[in-house]
């Protein structure tokens, strides 16, 4: 009887052994390339950091690089608060876009594997150094422009957003809500990975729910908030944080363009360190707020 | 047979709508309201996300009187391909193209050679501390590479493993601007996006049935036989995905390639500096120092643009499905 657990553990730790072999990889290049160079990086902010021939060498200096990012450096703090509030109001719309896209695409209709492609494209086209390319592509706004010139008087936003400013109803929320409109382009080229993580949120939910709720005579809209959003809320959490740290990443975000020229242009290692522990941190507080939030409102159905 | 005669009874459309009270009719009209809508809505956003491409490709064929005519938006009115030559001559397109495909193919298989391994290896079996290094793996995926980019950079201009290189030849290694930093990360997990793959292929190999393996392993076969004639045969759906995922990234990758392959020549760092290389060619031809026009500049970027997403079109076209399809099906469970 004995022998018998005694050869269970054998095994167990026999698998155990293999299960650390299978993730050694990661581990080795966790603590080689993520926490060494991430302890490395704390301390340098904290450094002046002098190249040499062959050599570096960092100079014990105490908060000055923190002081110097936020109270010398002329943009750091502006470009700081510029991104933060462009990061949230565009991830929300990200957020309901990708939402109502992922809804419509999972409907039954003709076509729907070439719209499909076409919302994918995104993926592909809006990666990496394509998307700083497209947004200061001087020719293409003239082009937009020039469209918007020729056909300002059939145009139902420009002439909706007179209507409301005449009105005066809420002025500043509206203003949001025009430039959210104005940078479509931006937010439906940027949700390509969100809709598909929707869509195969939504492929989960069995269909047997939505005609039990028809049966006792509710509408679509009802069951949109009763079925649908309780269902992938879980998803939501999911897609938040991608969202966030996605556009945190991104090559055209202006704070990480500063920190680069100063690193590689001004080859000020230390400064740079502090700026993007700085950006770093104040990002990992926002997501963790805003995902204990969305938690609360998470609802596991099993 | 009463069935029948029912059916035959009520197949008149306004016959079964009056019987409804009008409810037949409202319904018809509601789903016919909603394929337009619907129609109409997707009609706009496709045409959104397509007009940049669009826009492109006519630019890219157009002259540079056409650029300033104003009568030209669209179709241009002298047809020229000079712009492609010029763009081939700039980018070096042959040789940048061959790079960019050894790289990306290279990087990508490496990627997903090692993330599958360590996804299999957190799907499939227990051992301690198992909770605290996926954790990191979630720490990984949320980590924006920037915060560490500065440290990367430096240790790999000094590059040496526990001091041994310096000893030997007094000097450290500068392995910046070879391939080699960037192997060595991808080997340890730590490449562009790696995190996000082995969390999906670890949700993927959770969800094929336990049974299959314990069979092979009673019949004697080992993990990592187990594993390569079991289980990855099973995997290729997300495998494909994740590869393709990988190669495109990689393909447009700006941040890594700035930092690691800055030697080589690649399809995206070579069109981050395309407008450079014009300005400096330009004056290389005329012998004056001319600055370049926005708008002429602009249609030899978009031509570029077009020739670097040429390939990953093509491979968009032929492998939607794999992009597409065994994601959103199969792939990521949350």
């Amino acid at each position: 009887m004995k022998k018998e657990t005694n050869k269970l553990a054998g095994l167990e730790k026999r698998k155990a052994i293999s299960g650390y072999l299978f993730i050694s990889p990661f581990i080795i290049g966790f603590l080689v390339f993520m926490i060494k160079p991430f302890i490395h990086s704390l301390y340098m902010s904290f450094c002046q950091v002098e190249l040499g021939a062959g050599t570096f060498q960092p100079h014990w200096l105490g908060i000055t690089n923190y002081y110097n990012a936020l109270r010398v450096d002329p943009e750091y703090v502006r470009l700081l608060t510029e991104e933060l509030t462009r990061m949230v109001i565009q991830s929300l719309a990200i957020m309901v876009f990708s939402f109502f896209v992922a809804i419509i695409l999972n409907q039954k209709f003709k076509g729907r594997a070439l719209v499909r492609a076409v919302f994918f494209l995104p993926v592909i086209l809006s990666s990496g150094v394509m998307l700083g390319l497209d947004t200061n592509n001087a020719l293409m706004s003239n082009i937009a422009s020039q469209i918007e010139e020729t056909t300002s008087n059939i145009s139902v936003t420009a002439a909706l957003e007179n209507i409301l400013r005449t009105a005066g109803v809420g002025v500043r929320a509206f203003e949001e809500v025009f430039k959210i409109i104005d940078q479509i382009y931006d937010i439906a080229i940027a949700s390509g990975i969100q809709i598909i993580i929707f869509l195969s949120g939504l492929q989960t939910i069995s269909e047997s729910m939505y005609e039990a709720a028809d049966i006792e005579g509710c509408t679509k809209w009802e069951s949109l908030w009763k079925i649908t959003f309780p269902m992938i809320s879980s998803i939501f959490l999911v897609n938040w944080i991608y969202t966030v740290i996605d556009f945190c990443m991104r090559s055209d975000n202006k704070v990480i363009d500063k920190i680069q020229t100063i690193m590689i242009g001004q080859l000020d290692y230390g400064l740079a360190s502090a700026m993007s522990w700085l950006y770093f941190v104040v990002v990992m507080l926002f997501v963790a707020i805003t995902s204990f939030l969305i938690s609360k409102g998470v609802y596991y159905y099993d | 047979m009463t069935n029948k005669v029912k059916v035959h009874k009520y197949s008149n459309f306004w016959e079964r709508n009056r019987k409804s009270n009008g409810y037949l009719l409202q319904k018809t009209i509601m789903g016919y309201a909603v394929t337009i809508c619907r129609f109409i809505l997707l009609f706009g956003m496709c045409f959104l996300i397509l007009q940049p491409l669009l826009t492109k490709i006519s630019v890219s064929f157009m002259t540079q009187d056409d650029l300033y005519n104003p009568v030209v938006i669209t179709i241009p009115e002298n047809f020229t391909t000079e712009n492609y030559i010029l763009c081939n001559e700039l980018l070096t397109y042959t040789k940048t193209l061959v790079n960019s495909i050894i790289i990306s193919l290279t990087i990508a298989i490496v990627q997903i050679t090692v993330t599958t391994l360590v996804g299999y290896g957190f799907a499939r079996f227990n051992f301690p501390l198992k909770k605290f290094w996926f954790a990191c793996v979630m720490l990984v995926v949320l980590i924006p590479p920037q915060t560490i980019a500065s440290s990367l950079h430096l240790s790999f201009r000094f590059f040496d493993i526990l001091g041994i290189i310096k000893l030997v030849t007094g000097n450290t290694i500068n392995l910046r601007g070879s391939v080699i930093p960037y192997f060595l990360m991808s080997l340890g997990c730590m490449g562009l996006k790696n995190g996000l793959y082995i969390y999906m292929i670890r949700q993927f190999f959770r969800n094929i049935p336990k049974e299959l393996e314990e069979a092979a392993y009673v019949d004697g076969c080992g993990t990592l036989m187990t594993f390569i004639r079991i289980m990855l045969p099973d995997a290729k759906p997300i495998l494909t995905s994740c590869f393709l995922f990988s190669f495109v990234w990689q393909w447009t990758d700006g941040f890594y390639s700035k930092m690691f392959l800055g030697n080589i020549k690649l399809l995206s760092t070579s069109l981050a500096r395309l407008t450079d290389t014009l300005g400096a060619y330009l004056m290389r031809i005329t012998g004056i120092q001319t600055s370049v026009s926005v708008a002429y500049s602009n249609c030899i970027l978009s031509t570029g643009t077009l020739m670097m997403i040429m390939p990953l079109i093509v491979l968009y076209l032929f492998a939607q499905k794999g992009f597409v399809e065994s994601l959103s099906s199969s792939g990521i469970k949350m």
